[in-house]
């Protein structure tokens, strides 16, 4: 029930702080200064808690000095020596068997982490593989599309020429059953059939070579059509095989890094 | 203290609890002075073990043996006195009560005190046996031994000391002999682990001593008993920051969330029976702490909210922790760390309910988690590893090993009508009766939690001993070198007959609670009350008469 005096007190809170920020190193020989000084940080404490010093102790009145928290400190420096000689004695034995007086991870945390990363790569390698399943599903819909589309292009083509063929019958006919109602015979209209064919009628003719012609085109197109088609298919085909192998590396790449990270100690597989 | 003259008193201590109160003022021996017993006879027996050194092995373990079994027998003793006469106090060194130290033994220290001396006197069985088993190493008794000693001296001084300082030493002592235990054979995992136990300790043992300045500077005293006065006079704030100061300086040797990161990093290590008595009593002298801090130095503060929702968090972390491991010894000590968050329940909801609960969920949990670390030493031993992953079959090679962790197993995760079961049905009832939503809440998040611990034990059990054996595993029986920590095959295929017998007491032990449940739930809720009314502990420590 004394007030504290503030120099002795500001010294403990110096020695703790100190002490604290020694204990939170990863070396041991730092973190032992760390706990010599913070010890005595807070023994210095425990004797201020007694009353100022320099006073006489029983004494009656005020200013008296408490002998007891001096019994206790000497209780704790008994007991900080003797944690302070034994942690000594196993950063040796520390230092004998690691060679480095850092205090080593713990093995199972280390597969925990390793566990983790594993996780992520293999969330990594999933995405990619959806990408890519995403990416060929994309390119098989727009060649669906194309396909589509030349189908329905043919389609009207084919109905366009049946139509054209189908006028040039139509005249043919007419212009026979005229020439039939004219009263020329069969023979007749034979001979100025071939006639016509003879004179080289430019409009029969045209229809003719017209329907040819287009049925020519048609073919054409078609076959640049099914050309650009397999060279789609080919270009498509390597960007998948490109796809394919960028993943495969980048898995093998990862796997390694995991391997070089693997410990000796860290046995077990994770099934 | 004269020897025969104790045996005597022991062997007639029925009679002498019949006897009238007044005991001889200066005979050689009162009950009073048995309080001591527990404390200085191992401590006693360490001395001269290591003075023996490595000699007279037969001798060493009978020596140990004794020593606890009179621990033991003392401690029943006091237990059945405290409960009968109230608490007792001895005054050591003959100085009056508020200036010398005293050990208070009450029906909660007693209790628990009982409860660790037949632990550690079963896993001294199993310890001694193992190290017969290997003969060609001088190092497990002449170091162990004193080692283990020092530390169940320093645990029953925990729980009998009645001077909070007094409390420091003895944590003190047992931790200086668990620094030991837990680097024991100095291997590189041992150092490493042995390490970031030494430092938490250390950094827990700072803190309480801080906490014992600025006690020791706002009320001049540190008997328990005096302290419970002065500090109903104090100034709110001061009160806040010594209860939280000793409450961190407790949890962390309790390994209660966010502090309990340490526990499942060290312990696994550790020798199978060194793990087995930290796991159960090392926790539990932390938690029996709390209860005595909080419900004689600081009953109904504003604290105990502060500490549901930290049990909350210690229950769920450490419950979820257990789930992902595939190490047993992890496992286990990740369900030790998630139970512990019941006791804390109990202790939060401060009420004589929640209190008898508590205390008789800390016997519970002691016998249990022994046990349990105690068959996976056996199974390490039988098998050379404790990873799931590599196990299997061990109930083809050894069914009493399956049965031996199936019942503390299921325990451990509250399977009625096991002692577990009782233990959480009471802290449920305590919850329920509490009211409130945190309380209710955590209610919830304890059945959670029981029901994730019997899925982690179950999954261990059903990989480790049910499912067919692992062709590179079969007939195999590999041991570890505590020296090296190489695995060395073994020709032998059995086990040393009282190695699973020393286990299967600890087994028993923790099943005979159901068939006691009556008598010790009720010593429990009079423990609690007591606990709660302080008076009797004040008033027996300062010598007034009730």
């Amino acid at each position: 029930m004394n007030s504290v005096a503030l120099m002795p007190f500001a010294a403990c809170c110096v020695l703790i702080t100190c002490g604290v920020t020694l204990l939170l190193e990863r070396s041991l020989v730092r973190v032992l200064a760390g706990v010599i000084v913070l010890g005595n940080g807070v023994n210095l404490l425990i004797v201020t808690s007694g009353g100022d010093a320099g006073g006489p102790p029983f004494v009656d009145g005020t200013g008296i000095a408490d002998p007891l928290p001096q019994a206790m400190v000497l209780t704790a420096i008994v007991i900080t020596l003797g944690v302070t000689a034994f942690l000594l004695a196993m950063v040796h034995r520390s230092w004998q068997l690691t060679g480095s007086d850092e205090v080593q991870d713990d093995t199972e945390d280390r597969r925990i982490r390793l566990r983790s990363r594993r996780g992520e790569l293999s969330d990594a390698v999933r995405a990619r593989q959806h990408a890519y399943r995403r990416l060929v599903i994309e390119q098989r819909a727009e060649l669906a599309k194309l396909e589509a589309e030349q189908a329905e292009r043919e389609r009207l083509e084919e109905a366009d020429l049946e139509r054209r063929i189908a006028r040039v019958h139509d005249e043919l006919g007419q212009w026979m059953r005229e020439l039939r109602y004219e009263g020329m015979t069969e023979d007749e209209l034979q001979q100025r059939l071939e006639e016509a064919g003879l004179r080289d009628d430019p409009g029969a003719m045209s229809n003719l070579e017209r329907i040819e012609q287009l049925r020519e085109e048609h073919e054409r197109g078609r076959a640049e059509q099914a050309g650009r088609e397999r060279e789609l298919r080919k270009k498509l085909k390597a960007r998948q095989r490109d796809a394919r192998r960028q993943l495969r590396a980048a898995i093998r790449d990862e796997r390694e890094r995991q391997a070089l990270a693997q410990d000796p100690e860290l046995e077990g597989d994770d099934s | 203290m004269n020897g025969p003259v104790l045996l005597e008193r022991l062997v007639t201590g029925a009679v002498l609890l019949e006897a009238p109160v007044e005991v001889p003022a200066d005979g050689p021996i009162t009950l009073e002075s048995l309080i001591c017993v527990p404390v200085l006879l191992p401590l006693l027996a360490a001395g001269v073990k290591l003075a023996i050194g490595g000699r007279l092995r037969r001798l060493q373990s009978l020596i140990s043996l004794v020593t606890l079994g009179i621990s033991l027998a003392v401690s029943v003793v006091l237990m059945v006195a405290a409960d009968t006469r109230g608490p007792l106090v001895t005054e050591l060194g003959g100085w009056p009560s508020p200036i010398g130290i005293c050990l208070v033994a009450d029906r909660l220290s007693t209790l628990v005190l009982v409860v660790s001396s037949a632990v550690t006197f079963c896993v001294m069985v199993y310890s001694v046996v193992s190290a017969y088993d290997e003969q060609e190493h001088d190092a497990p008794m002449a170091v162990f031994h004193p080692a283990f000693l020092v530390m169940v001296a320093g645990v029953a001084d925990a729980f009998l000391s009645g001077d909070l300082f007094n409390l420091f030493v003895a944590f003190e002592l047992l931790l200086s002999g668990s620094y030991v235990l837990l680097t024991f054979g100095g291997t590189e995992s041992r150092i490493r682990a042995g390490a970031t136990y030494t430092l938490m300790a250390l950094a827990s043992s700072m803190l309480f001593l801080i906490a014992l300045a600025i006690t020791y500077g706002a009320t001049g005293t540190l008997s328990l008993a005096q302290l419970a006065e002065r500090f109903a006079t104090l100034p709110e704030q001061v009160k806040i920051l010594v209860e939280l100061t000793l409450l961190l300086a407790f949890a962390i040797k309790a390994a209660i969330f966010p502090m309990s990161a340490w526990l499942p990093d060290s312990y696994p290590t550790a020798p199978a029976p060194a793990t087995a008595v930290f796991a159960g009593l090392l926790t539990k002298v932390g938690v029996y702490s709390i209860i005595r801090l909080e419900a004689l130095l600081f009953p109904g503060g504003p604290v105990s909210t502060l500490l549901m929702w930290v049990a909350l968090a210690t229950m769920l972390t450490g419950v979820l922790g257990a789930v992902a491991q595939t190490d047993m010894k992890r496992m286990l000590s990740f369900t030790l760390v998630s139970h512990i968050g019941y006791m804390v329940f109990g202790v939060a909801l401060s009420t004589v309910a929640g209190l008898a609960g508590a205390i008789f969920y800390v016997v519970h949990h002691i016998t249990v988690q022994t046990s349990l670390f105690l068959v996976t030493g056996l199974v390490e031993r039988r098998t050379g590893t404790t990873s799931v992953t590599r196990l299997g079959g061990l109930m083809e090679a050894s069914p009493l090993l399956a049965v031996l962790f199936f019942v503390p197993a299921m325990n451990l995760s509250g399977i009625p009508p096991m002692s577990g079961f009782l233990g959480k049905l009471m802290l449920v009832q305590a919850g329920l009766a509490h009211g409130g939503w945190l309380p209710v809440t955590l209610v919830a998040v304890g059945l959670v939690t029981s029901l994730l611990t019997l899925y982690a034990v179950a999954k261990t059990w059903g990989k480790a001993f049910w499912r067919g054996p692992r062709p590179d595993r079969l007939g195999r029986v590999v041991e570890s070198d505590e020296h090296t920590g190489d695995d060395a095959t073994v020709t032998t295929t059995a086990l040393p007959v009282m190695l699973p017998v020393s286990v299967a007491a600890l087994v028993a032990l923790g099943l005979s609670f159901t068939v006691l449940a009556g008598p010790l739930v009720g010593l429990a809720q009079r423990a609690a009350t007591e606990l709660l009314a302080r008076e009797p502990y004040v008033s027996a420590v300062l010598g007034r008469q009730p």
